[in-house]
């Protein structure tokens, strides 16, 4: 066997478990070690160490699994350097053990050159956060100028019909689903932040301390709940009830899959987000606040209004936008409660469907990723990423400027 | 103890017993209190000066564990009777508290709160007037007439409090309660609200709070010593700062207590 086979055979190769292993156990002995010959260097002195020796312990710890870390994700970012990555990167572990060994001295400040490398670390943490958040816009990109080099974005953005067909010649209108997205949205969030905010007022205003405590993990309850179990209760209980005492008496049809189905589920699943924020929130508006407006002569309706909730108002409004975009992204209750057909009417009794069923339904059954039917789903999840982007800059503003105002 | 009885009190506290839980916090205090006066409550710590003050004005209904027994009158009508409103108490009875506490909203804002919640104005010139009055009385509107819509929370430490003055006396109360105003001011914000309470003596009964003797023997006509919950000594405030009759006053005002 020539060596060039050797190393394409992967029999051959080492399997990468074992540069880990050895990785971690190198680590770990190595704290040991060099805590051992940090107090040696000094002669059982350890006042005499620049540092405490567990600290000479950590920094080769570190020493050994930060550069192998980093070798691991350049190493198979290029493809696994040919096989050879195990063997690279125990090279480099060994590397950060020996020099970080061969640099113990009394006068070595182990402890800050720990702290250099803890700092790496959380910086590697962010990158990681920032990089995979640029990574999924990409990858949404590529996909979605696929899909408009196939499909005029013209007719994506504004046509107002949406018929996908497999056979081809689909009509891929964005704007009935956003118009349903958005109208389910609108009566979740109709319905979820006046009781949910009205709730958190209650319990911490003016409930006793025993009614809160167990009325408070009562409501977070409803935080724990599938929103597939959601979606059951929209299926099965809600969507006839509607139908049966709403829309057929009054004449809106007898749909039991209705966007007011689904609102009405999705805003319950919602309250417990805007009445825990909005709880907190409250609650940490300083009572000196409080009693400086009961003080002269408010009424604790009056404080509430005129100084608690201004105070919190910013907090509100995060938790009311964050409420937001769970109901923008929202998928199962919506399938079971309002139905997957796209359409566009202003009869709340009716059904409708959203952005993110869609995604699902153009991806799930036989995909062709060729295809505008199945690459629209990029483009419409990509948009979606784009209003959810924009509530939150929109919230961000107005968080702020209230700030200034106010701080 | 002497007996302090006056002619026609503003406040007049008869067998006061305050209750934290079992913690017995207020022991049978008697006091009365007169009209255009500036009265010091002093004693060391925890001895029961702000849990008093704040039954003068029903304060102490806002924390659940507290309980208040006995007799408060103001103007002979006792506060603590079912037929009164403590909400309405309240702007009669105005306070100002230890930390500066400016609501977050504009100066003109902080000072119009309570004018605004008790309908004293008709219009926005008379609102306006009464911010202006307010806030001159306060010391504060030279420093404030150019940035009156700026927010209240942006003023220095001793500013705010001067702005906390100027809405408590924007509602136009006949009694001032302040517990320890100075207590988070430098010295030369200290003369002010100093002199500020002089002032406020022509038109109101001050009852004010504080740990600094200098402060109670400048600013104050009497003067009231609790310890451990109890009233020990009330009487003019030169006679408790020259010539006590408790040896705990004694002891307290020549620092060997507290
Ligand atoms: N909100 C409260 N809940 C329970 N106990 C309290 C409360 N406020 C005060 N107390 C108790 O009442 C007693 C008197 O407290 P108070 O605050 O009136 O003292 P103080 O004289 O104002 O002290 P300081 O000079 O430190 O302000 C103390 O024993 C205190 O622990
Ligand atoms: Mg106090």
């Amino acid at each position: 066997m020539s060596p060039a086979q050797l190393t394409k055979d992967t029999r051959y190769m080492l399997p990468m478990y074992v540069p880990l292993l050895a990785t971690a156990l190198l680590a770990v002995a190595g704290y040991y070690f060099a805590a051992k010959r940090a107090a040696a260097s000094a002669g059982g002195d350890i006042r005499k160490l620049a540092a405490l020796p567990s600290q000479y312990g950590l920094f080769t710890a570190l020493s050994v699994i930060i550069p192998t870390l980093a070798a691991l994700i350049i190493g198979l970012s290029f493809g696994g350097l040919g096989g050879a990555l195990p063997q690279v990167l125990l090279g480099v572990a060994g590397l950060g053990f020996l020099v970080s060994i061969y640099k113990i001295s009394p006068d070595f400040r182990a402890r800050t050159h720990a702290e250099t490398w803890i700092k790496v670390i959380l910086i590697a943490a962010s990158v990681i956060a920032i990089l995979t958040t640029v990574g999924i816009v990409f990858s949404m990109l590529f996909e979605t100028r696929n899909f408009f080099s196939q499909y005029n974005w013209r007719d994506f953005f504004f046509s107002t019909e949406w018929s996908p067909n497999f056979r081809g010649n689909s009509a891929l209108g964005i704007i009935p689903l956003l118009w349903g997205t958005l109208y389910i949205s609108l009566i979740a969030l109709t319905f979820a932040v006046p009781v949910g905010l009205f709730a958190a007022i209650y319990l911490s205003e003016y409930a006793s301390r025993r009614t809160r405590s167990f009325a408070k993990p009562a409501i977070e309850i409803l935080a724990g709940i599938p929103t597939i179990v959601y979606g059951l209760f929209a299926l099965i209980t809600v969507g006839p009830f509607l139908r049966d005492y709403f829309a057929q008496p009054m004449g809106f049809g007898d749909s039991a899959s209705s966007v007011m189905t689904a609102g009405l589920v999705m805003g319950i699943m919602l309250i417990p987000f805007v009445s825990s924020l909005s709880d907190d929130i409250i609650n940490a508006v300083p009572q000196a606040m409080r009693d400086g407006s009961l003080g002269l002569g408010a009424t604790k309706s009056e404080t509430i209004r005129q100084v608690v909730i201004p105070a919190a108002l910013p907090g509100i409004v995060g938790a009311i936008l964050l409420a937001a975009s769970r109901a923008i992204g929202e998928t199962m209750i919506v399938v079971l409660g309002a139905g997957a057909a796209a359409r566009m009417s202003l009869n709340p009794f009716e059904a409708m469907t959203t952005v993110t069923v869609k995604i699902v339904s153009q991806l799930t059954g036989d995909t062709d990723f060729a295809s505008p039917e199945t690459l629209v789903a990029f483009a419409l999840g990509l948009t979606l990423f784009v209003i959810t982007l924009g509530l939150n800059v929109f919230a961000l503003y107005i968080v702020r400027k209230y700030r200034e105002q106010y701080e | 103890m002497k007996d302090t009885n006056m002619q026609n009190p503003k406040i007049s506290a008869k067998n006061v017993q305050v209750y934290y839980g079992d913690n017995h916090a207020i022991k049978d205090v008697n006091v009365e209190i007169a009209d255009k006066t500036v009265t010091a409550f002093i004693g060391p710590s925890g001895c029961g000066k702000s849990t008093f003050l704040r039954c003068l004005n029903r304060m102490n209904d806002t924390i659940d564990i507290c309980r208040v027994t006995g007799e408060i009158k103001i103007d002979n009508e006792d506060i603590y009777d079912a037929k009164v409103d403590p909400v309405q108490l309240r702007a009669k009875v105005g306070m100002v508290f230890q930390k500066p506490n400016p609501f977050p909203k504009s100066i003109y804002d902080n000072v119009a709160y309570g004018p605004k919640i008790h309908g004293l104005a008709r219009n926005k010139a008379e609102l306006d007037e009464i911010v202006e009055k307010a806030l001159r009385k306060a010391a504060l509107w030279n420093e404030a007439k150019d940035r009156l819509n700026s927010p209240g929370t942006g003023l220095s430490g001793g500013q705010q409090q001067r702005l906390c003055i100027a809405r408590a006396i924007a509602t136009a109360p006949e009694v001032l309660l302040m517990d320890e105003p100075c207590s988070a001011l430098d010295p030369i914000a200290t003369a002010q609200v100093e002199e500020l309470i002089d002032e406020l003596r022509q038109s109101y009964s001050v009852v004010i709070v504080t740990h600094s003797m200098q402060q109670a023997a400048r600013v104050s006509q009497k003067t009231a010593f609790f310890h451990l919950g109890n009233l020990v000594e009330y009487d003019d405030t030169t006679k408790i700062f020259t010539n006590p009759d408790d040896p705990r006053t004694e002891s307290y005002i020549s620092g060997r207590i507290g």
